[in-house]
């Protein structure tokens, strides 16, 4: 039987007839939420989030409820939000769908977000290439604002507050909360150093800021509806809620398909959900959680102990899908993008096709980011161009290993995990391609360089 | 500076709106590009000047995203989406089909100056690859049949302005 989906955040957004403005949002009981987050007072709405242990859907995973109490809120400062609306790291294409298709959701959690944490001015920071999205967006906080959801003494509480739609234009770092905020300022996207500039202290214009994801403030919404308690006993400890998980790549069905924390598996999700491999191919490989996360290998056997201390002693398909699973068998759920590779995929081909979108778009602040991200770039090139030299596996791996740890952002873990766990998994294969003379870009007739 | 009055419009519309005047460089940029094609040096200091910023400020950024050019462009920009699940589908095969077609090799317009392609990343729409921009129109699932479509489109309307999109059934 195939798993039945829990749509919580895609409740609507793919029924016929459902469309994305507000008319039809108040139908299906829009902003009922904003209301009634209008007669509780901020510091209970923040107390809910912190009971529904809800995590950020961004990446990283971490707690909304623990990042909104880490603001400052003593500095007398403005205090911003910001919306992470730049939706970048490949395989992930969940917030295009609420974004196009349902966008009061996210200002309806937005504004619930706004009052709990006492903003001033809320931001949706929204990738260039989504020229659409953004103008679904204007037309969307227009018709909140005609409508008194957004702007001053809303709902006549006395509380106000704007949104401000801030396109990107075309730059992958911006995805990267300090980064993001430099953008916003009209500077270089070039990420901060934390500590001292953790946004919830030191954000935007130096006032603290706090960043989520488009999903992760759609879920507030939800949390204020049942409650943090019971939101909390939807899914599993550490992956409370509902994930939209992104499945592209070697299966009959790709899509984005919603499930509570730890409900299936990743075998459930790629051959029952997702319609399994095509008529004669295997399953080879899996990054599970966006291009940065490692790669998971089809034959390998995963074993260990869970952070509670239970011992698992898993096959690729067993693995659950939550946050703790992934972290135990060594790589990350990170941005829910799936990308499934069957038997034909040259890894070599692959690896360098990421290489070349992390090369593309370091921001170049950090030495070994900078100049790592292009040598892995070139040398898993040359190799799929017959021009490998002997050398050439062991300097990708030594050259992985040297970035990590020592940039000022994320992006250089984000960098070197996937050469790292390439090349550890597929030894044999890049061996193979680092002994062979001539070019070999055609991957069983789909080039990947 | 010669601007269409509803691009100066939208210019000090955007400005009161933030807390910070340099902020608005991106937008400004944004209408900038759309009014003129591309990014001068007349307009880096224009803008630099209605910002209270130094042109530096505006030409460090021209430089550094990708979006914005400093030269004009083909009128008409495909963007083929190149990252690795796009890949899979099939999407650099498709960029040759396109470079044939339109008659132009990749991040090099067409003799006439129509039309450029150039491959774009993740465009987040990996699910239903590969993925095409045509300016602001998407375009997913782009087999043969559709690339055909979308190539007909671009030359049927060869120096008009831009119009509706392909259907997308
Ligand atoms: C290189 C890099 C790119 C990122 N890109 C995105 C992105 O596109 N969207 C996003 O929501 N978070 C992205 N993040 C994570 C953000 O820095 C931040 O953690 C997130 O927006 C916080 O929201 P959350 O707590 O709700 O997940 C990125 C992080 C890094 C290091
Ligand atoms: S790690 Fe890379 S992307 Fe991040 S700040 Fe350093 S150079 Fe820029
Ligand atoms: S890889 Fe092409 S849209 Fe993500």
């Amino acid at each position: 039987m195939i798993p039945a989906e829990q749509r919580v955040i895609l409740k609507y957004l793919d029924e016929p007839g459902y469309t994305n403005d507000i008319e039809c949002y108040i139908r299906h009981g829009g902003y009922e939420m904003l209301r009634k987050a209008f007669t509780m007072n901020p510091e209970e709405i923040c107390h809910e989030v912190e009971l529904s242990a809800l995590r950020g859907r961004g990446g990283a995973g971490f707690p909304a409820g623990m990042k909104w109490k880490f603001l400052d809120r003593k500095s007398g400062k403005p205090i911003y939000l910001i919306c992470n609306a730049d939706e970048s790291e490949p395989g992930t294409f969940k917030d295009r769908q609420i974004i196009h298709k349902d966008p009061h959701q996210l200002i309806e959690g937005m504004m619930i977000a706004a009052y709990a944490t006492g903003t001033k001015l809320a931001f949706i920071y929204i990738r260039e290439e989504f020229p659409q999205g953004a103008n679904i967006l204007e037309k969307a906080i227009e018709e909140a604002q005609a409508s008194n959801f957004v702007g001053s003494n809303i709902l006549g509480s006395g509380y106000s507050c704007d949104i401000i739609v801030h396109r990107g234009a075309g730059a992958y770092i911006c995805g990267e909360e300090t980064g993001l905020i430099e953008s916003l300022e009209g500077k270089r996207p070039y990420p901060r150093i934390k500590p001292p500039y953790f946004p919830a202290v030191l954000g935007l214009y130096q006032c603290p800021t706090i960043v989520n994801n488009v999903e992760t403030l759609c879920n507030i919404k939800h949390i204020i509806e049942i409650g943090g308690e019971d939101y909390s006993h939807i899914g599993v400890p550490g992956a409370t809620g509902t994930r939209i998980w992104c499945v592209s790549g070697h299966v009959l069905k790709p899509g984005y398909y919603e499930f509570a924390g730890g409900a299936i598996t990743l075998g459930e999700l790629i051959y029952e959900v997702c319609g399994g491999m095509r008529p004669g191919r295997r399953l080879k490989a899996v990054i599970p959680g966006g291009s940065s996360a490692k790669i998971l290998r089809a034959d390998e056997r995963y074993e260990g102990h869970l952070r509670d201390g239970t011992a698992f002693d898993w096959g690729i398909d067993d693995i659950p899908l939550d946050f703790d699973s992934f972290m135990a068998v060594g790589t990350m759920s990170g941005s829910a993008g799936v990308i499934v590779m069957d038997d034909t995929v040259d890894m070599v081909q692959a690896l360098a096709n990421l290489n070349a979108f992390y090369a593309h778009e370091s921001c170049g602040q950090c030495t070994p980011c900078r100049e790592g991200s292009l040598w892995m770039k070139k040398v898993s090139t040359r190799m799929c161009n017959g021009k490998a030299r002997a050398e050439d596996v062991d300097l990708l791996a030594s050259i992985s290993k040297q970035i990590e740890g020592r940039t000022i952002c994320a992006f250089g873990e984000a960098c070197s995990w996937p050469t790292q766990s390439f090349v550890s998994k597929f030894k044999e294969e890049f061996a193979a391609k680092a002994s062979e003379t001539r070019s070999s870009t055609d991957n069983n007739g789909n080039r990947l360089i | 500076m010669n601007l269409k009055p509803e691009t100066l419009e939208r210019i000090e519309a955007v400005i009161p709106k933030y807390p910070v005047k340099r902020s608005a460089v991106l937008p400004l940029l944004h209408y900038m590009q759309a009014d003129q094609g591309y990014i001068s040096q007349e307009a880096m200091e224009w803008i630099a000047g209605k910002l209270e910023i130094e042109p530096i400020n505006v030409y460090e950024l021209v430089t550094f995203y990708p979006f914005f050019r400093q030269k004009p462009r083909a009128r008409r920009l495909v963007r083929v989406c190149r990252t690795l699940s796009c890949a899979l589908s099939g999407s650099y095969k498709l960029c040759e089909t396109l470079q044939k077609e339109l008659d132009c090799t990749l991040g090099n317009p067409t003799a006439d100056g129509e039309v450029e392609i150039e491959f774009a990343e993740c465009l987040a729409s990996c699910g239903t690859g590969p993925v095409v921009m045509v300016d602001d129109d998407f375009y997913d699932n782009v087999d043969e049949t559709k690339a055909a479509a979308i190539v007909a489109k671009i030359k049927s309307e060869s120096g008009k302005g831009a119009a509706e999109p392909v259907s997308e059934d």
